[in-house]
């Protein structure tokens, strides 16, 4: 007979071995699946996760792209970890990046088109004062009303998400765009433009906070007390108010963070790679920074590969889907298993497998 | 020649498809993944197609573009207005591959935009929504306040005005191309606000469902829709995208491939109009079949003046017809619309 116990502490081993599993179950199962599909899978897997970093045909464009693509995951979900340590649940990061981008661009428009040296750091401090506000609205709501962070949070995406799509139509749409919504395209202003630093190289702005944002939070957790104080919290709320926290100001704090990191994530954006206020601007980075988080462990040296490692997913997905015909929704499947079979093999951390005779039982 | 096909038979021309929404959506990216299939169809061996769908408009767009350029691309397919800059930009990065957009107003040397007269249709569609309101109000679920949208509302009041001078128009704005719920709690709101007629520009089959259920008349928008003939569905405006496509990459393979600005209507095919409903009556039947007559053989465009915009200004004198300039980038109601245009 199989049965689980109950580990006495959580294991370590298991707590790094666990996305590794789940990553090879995913190449497993997902090349079970797409074997189905009448696709070869060896070939599918190599699609995904091998030939955008090393094809000699097209890696030169891919692998930039990788930076692209996780910068604003990493974070975005850098933010969210701290809160998701202290049981915060920030779920509305989607609505935070939306804002922060609308306050940033709004910044940019209004002078626009002024050539300003300062622009894009003002801009910068735009976008993480909207997404910091976006989440003040949770997180004061919690403090004073004791209201749920999760439910508000995720509603004020909707909301977020329509005043993006009245701002694309209305009033931050380009006056010369011919009646269509969408913004300028801040790509082609000089001083709100947030550039590559190396021409090609898939680095701009974001991508350099993205990794100041995982050593910061790697100094904070591990040699501030203010981290400390997050991790008390989480593991153990009880002494965390023997040792003087104060649950309102921590929720502050970290509903605060990971609203400011995703607007910023959002401003980098618009700036960046997106160039523009659009209807669909919000592409779903604030909800997949939610996987990102827990991929990596909450740890923000994982988070970091966890990005990363989504990053390729996306666009090795994409590659499969246009060099192989796989339908999109059987790449968002993969993309899922991911997920699934990590809190699979978080089992493991928390419970033993014991093989039993029917007796001892 | 022979060795030219020859050529062609080994290498077969690769074409991709960029759609913004799934590719079993009922509407908008269905209908050009439909006419990318007939090309397979109609081409065999000599093209290889790349589809992507679910697309959102912005950097993953330009990546997808990238990559299908990259991977040996000799034509693009852009299917959503959202994806203009995003072709600009890729294809003035890839000279040798040739790039078309739908519905937008840029164009290159190796980047051609195309669209669709839709507004001919709804010229038919208000024609027949005039005469067989009773209630005297007409309704249309318009989906983003673009000029194509903005259009499409003028056009159909224009011609259930013509033919029905009572006639008013609500318009409501859903903000969303496909989303069945929103559109079937719109139909029901204004079926109670005693609406009888409703034209959508929304694409799913949830308005005319709901008539089914709770009366009143719509239109196949996007496909023909004819499983809800005779009613609800009086007719339909449908999009047929194959021809073009069709052409266009014949075009490549022939090397005679040019930038272009297309913009089709009934005439070409590109805009159908559904068979007309036993519901209607025989002089509906006719009215509807004379204007679209006169769209056809050019006698008639359904922007002729006298034509106010909707503060009373004037737009068109008597006889003057609109340029496509103006209609392409079309902002305000005519004269007798209510509402405004969000903004």
């Amino acid at each position: 007979m199989i049965r689980l116990e109950r580990r006495p502490a959580p294991s370590r081993t298991w707590t790094y071995l666990a996305p590794l599993l789940a990553v090879l179950a995913t190449m497993i199962a997902g090349a079970i699946m797409f074997a189905l599909l009448g696709k070869d899978p060896v070939l599918a897997i190599r699609t995904i996760f091998w030939d955008p970093i090393f094809s000699a045909q097209f890696g030169a464009y891919s692998r930039p792209q990788l930076l692209i693509k996780a910068g604003p995951l990493i974070l975005i979900a850098i933010g969210l970890s701290l809160g998701f340590r202290a049981g915060i649940w920030n779920i509305g990061a989607e609505g935070q990046y939306i804002m922060g981008a609308l306050a940033g661009a709004s910044v940019a428009l209004a002078v626009y088109p002024m050539e300003l040296p300062v622009l894009l750091p003002l801009m910068v401090i735009a976008g993480a004062l909207g997404g910091w506000a976006w989440a003040m609205i949770p997180g004061v709501l919690r403090t004073m009303f004791n209201t749920n962070e999760i439910l508000v949070s995720l509603l004020l995406v909707y909301v977020a998400e329509q005043i993006l799509s009245a701002a694309a139509v209305g009033f931050l749409r380009n006056p010369e765009g011919g009646g269509f919504p969408g913004s300028r395209n801040l790509q082609s202003y000089a001083s709100a433009h947030n550039a590559e630093i190396i021409a090609g190289s898939g680095l701009h702005w974001g991508v350099v906070a993205a990794f100041i944002s995982v050593i910061a939070a790697y100094v904070l957790l591990q040699r501030h007390i203010l981290g400390f104080h997050i991790k008390l919290a989480g593991e153990a709320p009880r002494a965390a108010k023997l040792a003087g926290v104060v649950p309102a100001r921590l929720v502050l704090f970290c509903l605060g963070v990971s609203g400011a990191l995703a607007g910023m994530a959002g401003l980098f954006e618009v700036a960046g790679p997106a160039g523009k206020i659009s209807i669909d601007f919000g592409a779903g980075y604030g909800f997949t920074a939610i996987i990102v988080a827990f991929l990596g462990r909450l740890h923000p040296a994982g988070i970091l590969l966890a990005g990363l490692l989504m990053a390729l997913t996306y666009i090795g997905g994409e590659l499969a889907q246009l060099m192989l015909g796989l339908p999109a929704a059987a790449i968002q499947a993969f993309q899922g298993m991911l997920l699934f079979f990590l809190l699979a093999f978080d089992v493991f951390g928390h419970y033993r497998l014991r093989i039993a005779t029917g007796r001892t039982a | 020649m022979a060795a030219a096909t020859g050529a062609l038979a080994a290498d077969p021309v690769k074409v991709g498809f960029v759609y913004v929404g799934p590719v079993n959506d009922g509407g908008w990216s269905q209908h050009h993944h439909e006419a990318a299939m007939t090309l397979k169809e109609h081409f065999g061996d000599q093209v290889e197609l790349i589809e992507q769908e679910s697309v959102p408009e912005g950097p993953d767009a330009e990546r997808v573009m990238t990559q299908m350029a990259l991977t040996g691309a000799d034509i693009v397919f852009a299917t959503s207005f959202g994806y203009m800059d995003q072709v600009e930009s890729v294809a003035a990065k890839f000279p040798n591959v040739k790039f078309e957009h739908a519905t937008g107003f840029k164009s290159g040397p190796n980047f051609a935009n195309y669209s669709a007269r839709f507004y001919e249709g709804r010229a038919v569609m208000g024609t027949i929504a005039g005469m067989m309101t009773e209630s005297n109000k007409i309704g249309y679920l318009a989906s983003f306040p673009i000029p194509e949208v903005i259009r499409g509302i003028n056009s159909s009041f224009i011609h259930a005005q013509k033919v029905n001078p009572d006639v008013e128009i609500r318009v409501v704005w859903l903000n969303t191309w496909y989303d069945p719920a929103k559109e079937a709690d719109a139909t029901q709101a204004l079926l109670e606000q005693g609406v009888d007629v409703i034209l959508a520009h929304t694409d799913s089959t949830a308005p005319l469902a709901t008539m089914e259920k709770s009366g009143g008349y719509g239109f196949g928008q996007a496909a023909d829709m004819a499983q809800y003939a005779p009613e609800p569905r009086l007719s339909s405006i449908i999009d047929d995208w194959a021809p073009y496509y069709e052409e266009r990459v014949q075009a490549v393979m022939d090397g005679t491939w040019e930038t272009a600005a297309t913009w089709s209507g009934i005439k070409d095919g590109m805009v159908g109009i559904g068979d007309f409903s036993d519901a209607m009556p025989d002089e509906v039947k006719a009215k509807a079949q004379e204007v679209m007559d006169g769209i056809v053989d050019g006698s008639y465009h359904p922007f002729t003046g006298p034509l106010n915009k909707q503060d009373g200004t004037p737009w068109l004198a008597e006889g003057e017809i609109a340029d496509d300039g103006t209609l392409a980038g079309m902002d305000f109601y005519v004269e007798g619309v209510t509402g405004d245009i969000p903004n």
